[in-house]
C-alpha cells in the first residue's frame, strides 16, 4: 500500500499539471490566436456577421414573442426563456399532461398572431428545444410565419421569404444534420430592411 | 426510416469502422512499448515522469498489487475533486464567483468523474468553476479513461501470458494511455470544436443586448429567505425586467473533446452536447459522435492484436456492431414517428424536405431526428452518458433503448477499457455455456476456463444487476426517492429506473427531469457508481491473473472457434439473454406500459 502511495500521489499531480493545465492552457492559446470569434462564443452585431457592436451570439438564440419577429423554439429554461447562464431542456416525458397543456398553449399564441392561418403548425414550433437556447428552426417553422411577418410589417411576402432563404443553412457537407433557419439573424435582418 | 436518417447513420458507422483498425494497431504498438515515432517525440517525457513519480518502469506487478495502484489512484483523484469543489469560492479561476459545492453533491460529483461514470446532480455553468472544471473534472476525465484501458490491457495480457505472476505495470499503462492515445487526439478534436464554435476561452461570462426585452415574475423573499406570502398566503412577486442576456463561456472545447474520447460524458453546461456551445453544428455533432465509438470500438482490433489472431477482436467488434445497429434503427424508428398525442392537437410531424418531424420535444433543431436519436445509442452503448437531446421527453420506446443498452452492463462497445473486459467476461460466460451443451471443458484463447474464473465472471454479470434493481425498489418506496419524479405515471417510475441503470453501469446520462441533486439521490447514486467500477474490476483483474497463471492448451478438434459467425451469434445470445431475463419486467412497469398508454389515448 505505502509502495504505492507516493507513485500515486506524485503521478496525481503530474497529471494534473500536464491534462488540467498545460493542455487546456495550449488550446486555449491556439484557439484564442487563430480562432479568435469561435473561441469567445461567435459574437455578431446588428448586420449578422461578427466584427462590429455585439448585438448578441450567432450560436444561442434569444427569445421572441413580438408579431413583428421571428419566433424561435419554446425555451424551458428559468427563470425566463433563453437564460444562456442556465441551459435546459422541460424534460416533460412524452405522456405528461403538462407537456401537451403547453403546446396546446403555444398553438393558440400562434394562431391567435395569425388568424386564419390554415396550415398545421410544424412540431419544432411548439416543442421546447433540449438547450432551451436553440438558435434555429426548421425551414418550415420560418415559411409558417412568412404571412404574419408580411402583414405585420406591410411587406410583400416574396421579400420576406427571400430573407428567411438567406438565413437558412443547409446539411452541412450536404448529409449532416438537417437544414435550419437561424433565427436571430433572420430577425436582425428584417429589422435592418427599415 | 427515411433516405436522410439511413445515409447519416452509415455515413456515421462507416468511417468509424474504417478507423478502427489503424487506431488499434497503433494502440497495440503504444502498451507494448513499440510505438517508435510517438516514443521518438515523447519517451524521454514518459521517462521524465517515470523518474519524477518513482515509478519502477520495468516493475511487474501481481493483480493484488495492479488492484491496489489502481484503487489508491482512483481514491487520491476523487479527494483532489471534492477538495476542489468544496473550496473553489476560495481559489482562483473563479470569475463567477461560484460558492462552494454542497458535501453531498461533491461527494456525488467526485465518485461520478473519478468512476468514469460523469452522472450529473449539478448544472455546470451554474456551479462549476472554471479551476473545478480544469484541475478537477478534466484531469479525470483523462486518468479515469486511462486506468479503465489499463486494466483492460492487463485482462489482455492474461491471455496471451503463459505461466506468468505479473499482469503489467499499472503505473506505465496508464501513463501511456494518457501520453500516447488520449491527449494527442484530445487536442486535434478540441481545435475542430472550436473550429466549429465551442468556446474556449477564460474570460468571464459575456451580456450582449437582447433584442425584445423580457420579464418574469420573481419571488420576493423575507430577511431569512423564506418566500414571503401575501394576506391569502400567497407567494409574493415582483416583476423583473430583463434587457441583456448572460452568455455562459469558458475553456469548454478542452473539456469536451476529453469528455467524448474517454466515454466520460460530464458536460461544462448544464444541457450538456445539446448546449449551442458545446455542440454548435452537425459538423461538431458527428465529430463528438465518432469520438464516443473510436476508442472502444478500436481496442477491439488492439485486443485482437495483442493476443495474435486479429479475428477474435473482429469476432467481439461485429457482436457488438450487430446488437447496436438493431436498437439504433428502432430508436430512430420510434422518435421519428413522433408523438400521438401531438398529433391530436393540429400538429404536423411528418419528415419533409423542410423539417424533420417527429418527436422535437427535447431535440435541437440543428440535429433533428436523426442525429439524436443516433446519439442516444451511441452515448449509452458507450458509457459516456452525454446527451445531445433530452432522453426524459423520447417516446417510451424510444427511450426504452438507451436505458437498455446500459442494462446490458455496458459492455456493447462500453467505457474506453471497460467495455472490451466486460465484453470479454460476457464471452467467457459464451464459451463456458457452449461446453456445457457439448460436455467438454470450456477454452478461450488457449486457456481452460475453470470454476475460480466462472466465479469471478457471474460477479461481474451479477453485481451491477443487482444493485440496479435494488436501488430502484428502495427509490421507489422511500419518500426522498419519490420526491425527485418530475413525470407523473410510468414515466416517473422510467426516471428513477434510468437512473439507477445510468450509475450502477457508469454511464452517466439521466431521465433529467429526476430531482437527483438532493443528499438521497447524490450518496444512493454515488455508491452505486463505486460499487460498478471496483467490484467488476477487481474480479475482472483476478481472471486476468487466474489465466495469466495457466499453461497455454493446443487448438483440438473439440474447440471451439470463437472467431466464427456462429460464436458471434452466441455471445449476442448471452448479452441479449441476460440483459432480458433480468430487466424485462421492470422495464414492462415503466415505458412499456407508457408505450401503451400513449398509443391508447
Amino acid at each position: 500500500m505505502l509502495t504505492h502511495f507516493r507513485p500515486a500521489l506524485s503521478l496525481l499531480l503530474v497529471m494534473t499539471a500536464i491534462t488540467g493545465a498545460a493542455y487546456p492552457a495550449l488550446v486555449t492559446g491556439i484557439a484564442q490566436g487563430l480562432m479568435p470569434n469561435q473561441a469567445n462564443g461567435s459574437m455578431i452585431d446588428s448586420s449578422g456577421k461578427p466584427g462590429g457592436k455585439v448585438q448578441g451570439s450567432r450560436l444561442i438564440g434569444q427569445p421572441f414573442s413580438d408579431p413583428k419577429h421571428f419566433w424561435g423554439r419554446p425555451s424551458a429554461t428559468s427563470p425566463y426563456a433563453y437564460n444562456a447562464g442556465a441551459s435546459s431542456g422541460s424534460n416533460q416525458g412524452p405522456t405528461n399532461k403538462a407537456l401537451t397543456d403547453a403546446v396546446s398553449d403555444r398553438i393558440k399564441a400562434l394562431r391567435d398572431a395569425d388568424p386564419g392561418n390554415p396550415a398545421p403548425v410544424p412540431v419544432d414550433l411548439v416543442t421546447a428545444s433540449a438547450s432551451g437556447l436553440d438558435p434555429h428552426i426548421s425551414p418550415a417553422a420560418a415559411a409558417y410565419q412568412v404571412r404574419r411577418i408580411a402583414r405585420e410589417r406591410k411587406l410583400d411576402p416574396a421579400r420576406v421569404a427571400e430573407l428567411v432563404t438567406a438565413a437558412t443553412e443547409q446539411r452541412q457537407w450536404g448529409v449532416m444534420g438537417e437544414p435550419r433557419v437561424n433565427v436571430l439573424q433572420l430577425n436582425l435582418a428584417l429589422d435592418g430592411l427599415h | 426510416m427515411n433516405a436522410n436518417n439511413t445515409m447519416q447513420f452509415a455515413l456515421y458507422l462507416g468511417v468509424l469502422l474504417l478507423l478502427v483498425k489503424p487506431l488499434g494497431a497503433y494502440m497495440a504498438a503504444v502498451y507494448e512499448g513499440r510505438a517508435m515515432r510517438a516514443q521518438r517525440i515523447l519517451g524521454s517525457f514518459e521517462r521524465a515522469i517515470y523518474r519524477v513519480c518513482g515509478i519502477k518502469a520495468e516493475e511487474d506487478m501481481g493483480w493484488r498489487a495492479y488492484a491496489v495502484a489502481f484503487m489508491l489512484f482512483n481514491l487520491l483523484g476523487a479527494l483532489a475533486v471534492y477538495a476542489l469543489q468544496r473550496l473553489q469560492d476560495v481559489l482562483p479561476f473563479n470569475p463567477q464567483k461560484m460558492t462552494a459545492v454542497s458535501p453531498d453533491s461533491s461527494f456525488n460529483t467526485a465518485v461520478s468523474f473519478a468512476t468514469n461514470t460523469n452522472w450529473q446532480g449539478y448544472g455546470g455553468e451554474s456551479t462549476m468553476s472554471y479551476l473545478t472544471q480544469m484541475l478537477g473534472l478534466t484531469v479525470q476525465n483523462f486518468v479515469s479513461a486511462a486506468v479503465g484501458m489499463a486494466v483492460l490491457i492487463a485482462v489482455i495480457r492474461g491471455f496471451t501470458r503463459r505461466q506468468a505472476s505479473g499482469i503489467g505495470n499499472f503505473w506505465v499503462d496508464t501513463v501511456r494511455g494518457t501520453l500516447y492515445i488520449l491527449l494527442p487526439l484530445s487536442l486535434v478534436l478540441a481545435l475542430a470544436l472550436v473550429s466549429q464554435g465551442v468556446v474556449q476561452t477564460f474570460k468571464p461570462y459575456q451580456n450582449v443586448p437582447l433584442i425584445e426585452k423580457v420579464s418574469y415574475d420573481d419571488p420576493v423573499k423575507n430577511a431569512d429567505g423564506s418566500p414571503k406570502m401575501d394576506a391569502q398566503n400567497k407567494p409574493v412577486t415582483q416583476k423583473v425586467e430583463v434587457t441583456e442576456q448572460t452568455i455562459a463561456v469558458g475553456p469548454a472545447a478542452s473539456q469536451i473533446a476529453i469528455k467524448q474520447l474517454g466515454t466520460n460524458g460530464g458536460g461544462f453546461f448544464n444541457a450538456n452536447s445539446a448546449h449551442p456551445l458545446e455542440n454548435p453544428t452537425p459538423l461538431s455533432n458527428f465529430l463528438e459522435m465518432l469520438a464516443i465509438l473510436l476508442i472502444p470500438a478500436s481496442l477491439c482490433y488492439t485486443f485482437g492484436k495483442m493476443v495474435d489472431d486479429t479475428r477474435q477482436g473482429w469476432a467481439v467488434l461485429a457482436a457488438m456492431t450487430t446488437i447496436f445497429v438493431v436498437l439504433t434503427v428502432v430508436t430512430i424508428g420510434a422518435e421519428q414517428s413522433g408523438n400521438p398525442q401531438l398529433s391530436a392537437l393540429g400538429v404536423d410531424q411528418t419528415s419533409s424536405l423542410t423539417q424533420p418531424g417527429g418527436n422535437m420535444e427535447g431535440k435541437e433543431a440543428r440535429f433533428g431526428i436523426a442525429n439524436s436519436a443516433i446519439w442516444s445509442t451511441v452515448t449509452t452503448a458507450a458509457s459516456n452518458g452525454s446527451v445531445n437531446a433530452m432522453h426524459d421527453s423520447f417516446t417510451p420506446l424510444g427511450g426504452m433503448m438507451p436505458m437498455w443498452l446500459m442494462q446490458l452492463g455496458e459492455v456493447v462497445f462500453g467505457g474506453v477499457g471497460s467495455g472490451l473486459y466486460g465484453m470479454l467476461v460476457f464471452a467467457i460466460i459464451a464459451v463456458f455455456v457452449a461446453g456445457l451443451m457439448v460436455g467438454r471443458t470450456p477454452e478461450y484463447l488457449g486457456k481452460k476456463i475453470e470454476a475460480h474464473e466462472m466465479k469471478m465472471a457471474s460477479l461481474v454479470i451479477l453485481i451491477p444487476c443487482f444493485f440496479v434493481l435494488v436501488g430502484t425498489a428502495i427509490a421507489v418506496l422511500v419518500e426522498p426517492g419519490k420526491a425527485g419524479i418530475a413525470n407523473p405515471g410510468a414515466h416517473g417510475f422510467s426516471e428513477i429506473l434510468y437512473a439507477f441503470s445510468s450509475a450502477g453501469n457508469n454511464n452517466g446520462s439521466a431521465f433529467a427531469g429526476l430531482s437527483a441533486n438532493t443528499p438521497f439521490y447524490n450518496i444512493a447514486l454515488g455508491i452505486e457508481m463505486l460499487v460498478s467500477r471496483y467490484w467488476l474490476a477487481i474480479p475482472v483483474l483476478a481472471i486476468a491473473a487466474a489465466l495469466a497463471a495457466k499453461r497455454s492448451v493446443p487448438v483440438g478438434n473439440g474447440t471451439l472457434s470463437t472467431h466464427t459467425p456462429l460464436f458471434v451469434a452466441l455471445l449476442i445470445g448471452t448479452v441479449v439473454v441476460v440483459g432480458a431475463l433480468t430487466f424485462i419486467p421492470a422495464l414492462a412497469l415503466g415505458p412499456i406500459v407508457e408505450h401503451l398508454i400513449m398509443l391508447g389515448k
